[in-house]
């Protein structure tokens, strides 16, 4: 009955979905102010059956109903529960349920919260989700329905995916889809404003804390996707440029510079044509990415033939919104009227150049990806594009854009002084200097490039706080005075600074990890001892551990460093035998942001065990930055200017009127 | 600075960038891209020692010799031709001999593949698609590979269904009825 239940109330979100797709827009026509309303009430009452949809899969797999193909396939009735309800999203039809499912929080979000937006406009932005939630609909009907039944049901299910049982999973697409599909938001908001051929500070205004909320989730979300793969994944690798991973880092750039493009726009009511651009091309990355990750078209083209119907399903509304909002933009963009001029230096010069740059990288990584594919229809060989590629393209512009990063917010609107922000980031550059001297000398030699990357890192983070501490007056006033200037800056000054001195922190985190971390593989017997960057790691036994639905093979390890005992490391292999695979748990020990990384090979016959054994230098200062930029977010979206639902201010109504 | 001064600088800097990221991505793709080749594409286009590639195949069943100090040998075969592997490292979790493998690395003086990275990047039915799409190419492993994937699922039914033996048939139905 459940899963009936969960696929009538999917069929129900279908048919609101499409209600809410056409009839809002007839409303907006007519001026007819009840049939856009329509618009808020099926947005939450769609919310309302994909959430009981949702809710009914879990149920399924919570309660091991093997009748569901679903549950079957992916589940398994020994299965922790926490990884029976995360095996929900585990695989394809349960992953595109979630996707919907998010997407219809935006919309609801959008309806319960969206008081303050002109009626029509919000009509023609909860009319534009109603499309994109009924093309995905379709898709999952048609093609992914999680809900269908065997006739003859098992017993026992096939399990998940070893890999995929970890806490990371639990989090990971989750944060990522509210950031993929977060974006739809400003997706709407654009195609909304073409549709009814205005746009104005105040559209950037509402159309910002949306960008920023999906932005601050996809941050976190690919943040939380690599450190799954580091430490799951067994060799210590954080990113791979791997299709997958390019598929959120792309939205994750494009949505950066739609995050400061927007900020021109409400600022100074200029590049408004470029946002709606951006927001487009943001949304479109996201399903790209949708579609290169479920379609299976990544590791080859010709997975359409394996499964032809979803990859064509899920390209066809690709192309029908990537195309149908490119040729909307195309033909009423022009109508759009131009905003405030500026000079080239300048805080509006700044950010185009960080637009220029995010989007120049972005576009980088979308070659890289669909260069091979290309190549393999067209010329019919493989290749792979792989990190050597992007450490000679991406690197360079992103350097290039981490240089320019504390000028920016120094720099006055209108016309800036560049010559006067260079004198004020002089302390800055001293500091950078410093780094670079320092690292160098602690190298002692060795490249040069890592100490400069460094030096760079250093000077993100100073640039980001030299402006903090200039707003306050930090150096030249008293103190109380500074305690109450601090207070009195906005949080999204706040806010600016975390997120850029993050970008400086992971940078640090990156340069030292893949330049001074040692490594340490071989065969060890029990009291063999390897040493590693200074520390003592000794085999002290091997055993063996029966688990909930595998056998794992544990090795502990006794971690000294000069002679004094730190602590115990436990890697283990666990061996699922319902799917005859086996993973490896690698054990971690934090020593400040480094970590000593302990996984397991294969054990030989004569109780010998092949052992990697890894120190990453600052290895954590990767996930700490992007952290730190996500916290900056919050900061900003915090900020009163931003907040989500806040009453209006009285000037933004003033401002909407010549609009009208 | 008059209009059209401010635009034109906006539009000569967006070109200066756009032409550093052609210029980078351009001079990027003359030695950092790798190919892919099967043991008979090796064979036939007698590739040059020191030439980085990715080679898959499958692993020769009873290639695999373990040496000293984690040192591998083994040999990918694609049905028509076979190119020895040597590899220092741990093997990858879902590395088996007979299943699929992607290697990286180069060809040394004596025709040896020597490889710096073993790849693990399967499906839930151990094979790389870039291998089965080769494989299936030359015409030669379809069949195979389909009886090796029921063999594959029929093994996991019984590891599952445990004591009944009833179960295990049950199970081998709903795989037919749904997809």
């Amino acid at each position: 009955m459940i899963a009936e239940s969960g696929h009538y109330a999917l069929v129900l979100a279908l048919g609101l979905a499409l209600i809410q797709s056409v009839v809002p827009l007839i409303g907006a026509r007519l001026h007819d102010t009840a049939l856009m309303n329509v618009a808020r009430s099926t947005a939450l009452a769609q919310l309302l059956f994909v959430g009981a949809s949702f809710m009914a899969l879990v149920m399924l797999h919570v309660s091991s109903d093997f009748s569901v193909a679903n549950v079957y396939e992916n589940s398994h009735s020994m299965k922790p529960l926490l990884y029976k309800i995360t095996g929900v999203w585990g695989n394809h039809e349960g992953s595109m349920l979630l996707w919907v499912s998010i997407l219809a929080l935006f919309g609801g979000l959008v309806a319960a919260f969206g008081n303050n937006l002109p009626l029509s406009l919000r009509a023609h932005v909860l009319s534009v989700q109603g499309w994109i939630a009924s093309a995905f609909y379709l898709f999952i009907l048609m093609t992914s329905n999680p809900f269908l039944r065997i006739t003859s049901p098992p017993l026992e299910g096939r399990d998940l995916n070893p890999v995929l049982q970890d806490i990371g999973l639990a989090v990971h697409p989750p944060m990522l889809y509210l950031g993929y599909v977060g974006f739809s938001i400003s997706f709407s908001f654009a195609i909304a404003a073409l549709m009814e051929g205005r746009i104005d500070a105040a559209w950037a205004r509402w159309v910002r804390p949306w960008t920023l909320v999906a932005w601050i989730f996809l941050t976190l979300g690919i943040a939380m996707g690599s450190y799954w793969a580091y430490y799951e994944l067994g060799w210590g690798g954080w990113w791979f440029w791997d299709p997958v991973e390019n598929a959120s880092l792309m939205p994750w750039l494009a949505g950066t510079a739609l995050l400061h493009s927007a900020l021109v726009m409400e600022k100074r009511n200029a590049l408004k044509v470029w946002t709606i651009l951006l927001s487009i091309l943001t949304f479109s990355l996201s399903l790209l990415g949708t579609f290169l990750v479920r379609s299976g078209v990544i590791t080859s083209v010709h997975a359409f033939a394996t499964d032809p119907t979803r990859g064509v399903f899920i390209l066809l509304i690709l192309c029908l919104f990537i195309g149908g909002s490119l040729a909307l933009f195309a033909g009423r963009a022009t109508s759009l009227k131009q905003g405030g001029l500026f000079a080239p230096i300048s805080r509006e010069g700044a950010l185009v150049l960080n637009n220029l740059l995010l989007t120049v990288a972005c576009a980088v990584v979308l070659f890289g990806t669909l260069y091979p594919l290309a190549m393999e229809m067209l010329a019919d060989f493989k290749m792979s594009v792989g990190a050597p590629f992007y450490n000679l393209t991406f690197a360079p512009l992103f350097a290039l854009l981490l240089f320019a990063v504390p000028f920016g917010p120094m720099l006055a609107w209108k016309r800036g002084d560049l010559l006067g922000v260079t004198q004020r980031l002089l302390a800055a550059g001293v500091a950078s200097l410093v780094a670079i001297a320092i690292a160098w000398a602690w190298a002692r030699g060795g490249s040069a490039l890592a100490p400069l990357a460094i030096g760079l890192g250093v000077f993100v983070i100073a640039g980001a706080v030299t402006d903090i501490v200039e707003r306050t007056g930090l150096v030249r006033l008293p103190f109380a005075t500074v305690l109450n200037r601090a207070r009195g800056l906005p949080r999204s000054a706040w806010g600016t600074t975390l997120a850029h001195a993050g970008l400086g922190v992971a940078l640090i985190g990156i340069v030292c990890e893949t330049t001074w971390n040692s490594e340490y593989i071989a065969t060890m017997k029990q009291s063999d001892v390897a040493h590693v960057a200074g520390y003592d790691v000794k085999l002290d036994r091997l055993f063996q551990r029966q688990g909930p639905n595998y056998r794992e093979m544990i090795a502990e390890f006794n971690v000294s460093r000069d002679g004094e005992t730190l602590s115990m490391m436990t890697p283990s292999k666990r061996s699922f035998t319902t799917r005859g695979s086996s993973t490896t748990e690698a054990a971690l020990l934090t020593r400040g942001a480094s970590q000593l990384y302990v996984s397991l090979g294969d054990a030989t016959a004569e109780g010998a065990i092949a052992v990697r054994i890894y120190y990453k230098p600052m290895v954590l200062l990767i996930w700490w930055g992007p952290v730190l930029m996500a916290f900056g977010g919050v900061l900003s979206l915090s900020d009163r200017r931003l907040r989500v639902g806040a009453p209006k201010p009285a000037r933004a109504k003033q401002r909407l009127q010549p609009a009208e | 600075m008059t209009r059209k001064q401010r635009r034109m600088t906006i539009i000569g800097g967006s070109l200066a960038v756009l032409a550093l990221a052609a210029a980078l991505v351009l001079n990027a793709l003359r030695d950092s891209i790798v190919f892919f080749s099967t043991p008979t594409m090796v064979a036939e286009k007698h590739v040059e020692p020191g030439k980085r590639f990715r080679l898959g195949g499958l692993v020769q069943p009873g290639s695999l010799q373990r040496g000293d100090n984690l040192a591998v040998t083994f040999e990918v075969a694609d049905g028509n031709a076979k190119l020895p592997v040597a590899y220092k490292g741990i093997l990858p979790d879902l590395f088996r001999e007979g299943q699929g493998v992607v290697a990286e690395g180069a060809l040394d003086s004596n025709g040896v593949f020597k490889a710096d990275t073993v790849l693990a990047k399967h499906d839930e039915t151990y094979m790389p698609k870039d291998v089965a799409d080769a494989l299936k190419k030359q015409g030669h492993w379809k069949d195979d590979y389909d009886a090796k994937a029921s063999e594959a699922k029929a093994s996991d039914a019984k590891a599952s269904g445990g004591s009944k033996p009833a179960a295990t048939a049950a199970q081998g139905n709903p795989q037919g009825a749904v997809r």
